[in-house]
């Protein structure tokens, strides 16, 4: 198989592609020129989120999520820092993987972004008006949160599957019991508000112990339906690279989340263990942080119809739907083909007593060939994510043989491969997951750069590959090195969301309980040990600018920008504070900076953000008296 | 010339004159002076705008931030509150649409040439008061600010641009003003209509 694979997949190696004469130009946004797309990469590991303009590939931001950042003071300041608090307490990292874009009737609507926390399972949605993580929710029930965060056409659900199957309620028992039936996992099913975005879980669905990987919603005719991948359907718990790669098939699961919201509407879901924060950032107000218990939990064996299992070869790892939700391509990690489902036949099917060979837990399986639209055969090693042109041609890339194959829905030719540098994941098309991909550019994102550029040490970037894809064969028109792991990505037209952007919190919709308005009502305000600071800032100052406390205090600076001008921000850092790094308050907003006071003897703050000609200036001290 | 002031307007011009107090009364909602500042850390620009009875930033916060570039030169805070011209200014446009409804109703010639004095006088009164609160702001200037330039004044031109450090500093009639301007324009056309109709008939 690795032979038949190197024959016509594996010509990556250090290869320079040869770039077309005019690829520089056709990246080059000239100074003062605006990108045609956003593209949000997810951090992996770095559990934040970057912004990218496309084609250029500038680096805009990057958007804390779940890691703390101390540019910002973000996961810090008492603002802030409920936002990653978890049953198991403060939980400053996480492992990010996917980012989902909000969307209505299948399109991309700019309203949110989404983003997992794989680690310990969360969620989290991103404003697109202010760029900034908004609301965490964590997924009980759940032992590493992959599949996750998959919306339905509409946005009314997120999809939340588990990637380690645990025992639910958790439970210490012996690890061996997993192949006993021990050990389980579950779908959640993430309400999103329509008009505030808040997130709820409404559903959980007891799934077998496999390990559930990715997951796509349907669109258009399989509006109803999710599809999860899992692997590991031997249930192995040893040398899982072996054991969990013995069945030549393992599932897609398809489930109808309409039917799920019945059978709970209908009273079949019980309730069920639990306990979850959910953590919302309301505008200029701290985080309200709330431990909620218990969910509703529903059993397929309760609610037929609700969850059919298509047998998938090889492990697979991403499951994709393409835009007119009729196909649903499986990316066998292990495949030497790459599956695609179709939604029409499994509809036809699914409650057919000869299309099954078996039962999963009340789960029907059905078989492989009865649900198959067709196979592309020998596309390349290892292939894993597919996204979609519109254009009636699939994108898939190849883990193993580092590359992305072009090929065609409906005829599974493959017509053009493209090498990537190197082992590339996920890929991205603009627009490329929903119902209507603006289809012009694709960016593969890899782990491994090896001599791709400038070596720095043993740990490199990892990187992103950029290709035109809107002529009839794709082209190469860069690379570039990106921030944490570019796990997956949206990429979403300028123009969606540039207009939208906020500029400035308006001070006089600063609800904060410690906001003050104006430089009259500065003022410091002891209570006991505790000393509260009523502080504001704008070009050059800061009110009160002396101040002193007595060592021991607990001090905590209320600081208010009172600016209502465009990228205004201020900073606030005190010297040798040792738990509290930096703050950036934006125009308008209030954070707050907790400080110790320490020893007795003089201590600086200043503005850490070039604000204007006197920012140096922009400086004071507070004394500490024994 | 007696007979041309004591003449009775015709009908067309009469109605003109009406026109012409009715146009007044949108001077009550545009603004009548336009001031724009562009630097190079304003893109988007910044400016200010002279209504009838207050000044505005030309965006919501565009007063706000002028008077925050100002106070490094140490340039009082413009604010409407600080200017009482503002306070009477509205009695004197009523007072000239006022006379437009007279001239209507009583249609002679001499209140034609009365209202073209009016215009005039209170249009070089208004400009001369604008010009001496920009040499004000200009020229009275806090000792202590942070950025003295010595010999710098900061009075913006009383029409047209002028460079301020990095500053350029435009002043123009906004649409309230040229309804004034074209008030006046108005009624010397009717005043030169009415001495060639009276030419003609003799």
């Amino acid at each position: 198989m690795i032979f038949i694979g190197l024959g016509y997949g594996c010509k990556g190696g250090a290869a320079t592609a040869a770039l077309a004469s005019d690829a520089a130009k056709r990246v080059y946004v000239a100074p003062g020129e605006k990108d045609e797309v956003y593209a949000f990469l997810s951090g992996g590991f770095s559990g934040q989120m970057s912004v990218y303009g496309i084609p250029s590939a500038r680096l805009f931001k990057i958007i804390p999520v779940f890691s703390v950042f101390p540019e910002n003071g973000y996961g810090y300041d008492e603002e802030t820092k409920n936002m990653l608090r978890t049953t198991h307490g403060y939980v400053p990292w996480d492992d990010s993987h996917h980012i989902e874009a909000s969307m209505t009737d299948g399109k991309q609507d700019g309203r949110w972004l989404f983003l997992n926390a794989n680690n310990t399972p969360r969620l989290a949605r991103i404003d697109l008006k202010s760029f900034e993580t908004k609301e965490i929710i964590e997924i009980p029930n759940s032992a590493g949160n992959h599949a996750s965060p998959f919306a339905t056409e509409n946005t009314e659900y997120l999809m939340a599957a588990t990637r380690f199957s645990v025992p639910i309620p958790q439970a210490s028992v012996p690890i061996e019991n997993f192949s006993k039936g021990d050990f389980k996992g579950t779908v959640s099913m993430v309400k999103v508000d329509p008009k505030s975005g808040r997130l709820s879980i409404e559903l959980q669905i007891l799934v077998p112990g496999f390990d559930y990987d990715l997951s796509h919603c349907g669109k258009g005719k399989s509006h109803d339906w999710c599809f999860f991948t899992s692997y590991n359907s031997e249930q192995a718990y040893k040398m899982i690279e072996v054991g969990a790669s013995k069945n030549d098939k393992d599932y897609i699961l398809a489930f109808n989340w309409v039917r799920a919201k019945q059978c709970l509407d209908q009273g079949k879901a019980s309730n069920f263990g639990g306990e979850y924060y959910r953590n919302y950032l309301p505008e200029n107000q701290p985080v309200i942080s709330e431990k909620l218990s218990g969910v509703k939990m529903l059993q397929p064996k309760d609610c037929p119809g609700v969850m059919y299992y298509m047998p998938t070869p090889k492990s697979p790892h991403g499951t994709d739907v393409d835009p007119t939700g009729e196909y649903i391509v499986g990316g066998g990690k292990l495949a030497t083909v790459i599956p695609v489902h179709s939604f029409s036949k499994l509809m036809d099917v699914k409650d057919k007593p000869e299309h099954r060979s078996g039962m999963i837990m009340d789960i029907p399986v059905l078989k492989y060939e009865s649900t198959l639209a067709g196979e592309v055969k020998k596309p390349c090693l290892g292939p894993l994510h597919t996204e979609f042109d519109g254009k009636g041609y699939a994108y898939t890339s190849c883990f193993v043989s580092s590359e992305v194959v072009k090929w065609e829905l409906g005829t599974w030719e493959v017509v053009q491969h493209l090498p990537a540098y190197y082992s590339v994941g996920h890929l991205s098309i603009v627009g490329g997951s929903s119902k209507d991909p603006y289809g012009k550019y694709l960016i593969a994102l890899n782990k491994i750069t090896k001599d791709r550029y400038l070596p720095v040490g043993m740990e490199l970037p990892q990187s992103a590959q950029l290709y035109d894809i809107s002529g009839g064969k794709a082209e190469l028109l860069s690379d570039f090195p990106t921030v944490g792991e570019p796990h997956y990505s949206q990429m979403i037209p300028a123009k969606l969301l540039m207009d939208k952007a906020a500029k400035i919190y308006p001070l006089e919709e600063n609800k904060h309980p410690y906001a003050i308005k104006n430089e009259k009502d500065a003022r410091v305000v002891r209570e006991g040990n505790t000393v509260r600071v009523y502080m504001t800032q704008i070009r050059s100052h800061f009110k009160p600018d002396t101040i002193e406390v007595r060592s021991g205090d607990t001090v905590f600076f209320h600081v208010t920008n009172l600016e209502q001008d465009f990228d205004i921000p201020h900073g606030f850092a005190v010297g040798g504070a040792p738990e509290m790094p930096n703050l950036l308050i934006m125009p308008g907003q209030t954070r707050t900076f907790k400080w110790k006071a320490p020893k007795p003897g003089i201590y600086p703050f200043y503005c850490t953000d070039f604000c204007s000609a006197l920012h140096q200036e922009m400086q004071q001290y507070i004394r500490v008296l024994p | 010339m007696q007979e041309l002031l004591l003449k009775k307007i015709s009908k067309m011009n009469r109605l003109l004159i009406l026109g012409v107090g009715l146009l007044l009364i949108s001077v009550y909602f545009l603004p009548i002076w336009h001031i724009s500042l562009a630097a190079p850390q304003y893109p988007e620009g910044l400016g200010m705008k002279i209504w009838i009875d207050k000044i505005t930033g030309s965006s919501t916060y565009d007063l706000q931030n002028i008077n925050l570039l100002n106070h490094y030169i140490g340039m009082h805070e413009i604010v409407s509150e600080s200017v009482p011209e503002l306070l009477f200014m509205p009695y004197v446009l009523g007072f000239l649409i006022f006379g437009a409804f007279v001239t209507f109703l009583l249609p002679r010639v001499y209140l034609i040439v009365l209202g073209i004095l009016n215009i005039v006088i209170l249009g070089i009164l208004g400009m001369y008061d604008f010009w001496r609160w920009e040499y004000n702001y200009g020229h009275n200037l806090n000792p202590d600010a942070p950025i003295v330039v010595p010999g710098m004044a900061y009075q913006p031109p009383l029409l047209g641009c002028k460079e301020m450090l990095n500053i350029t500093a435009c002043s123009f009639p906004s649409w309230g003003g040229i309804i004034l301007f074209a008030t006046l324009g108005i009624l010397v056309f009717i005043l030169w209509n009415e001495k060639r109709r009276m030419d003609v008939s003799k």
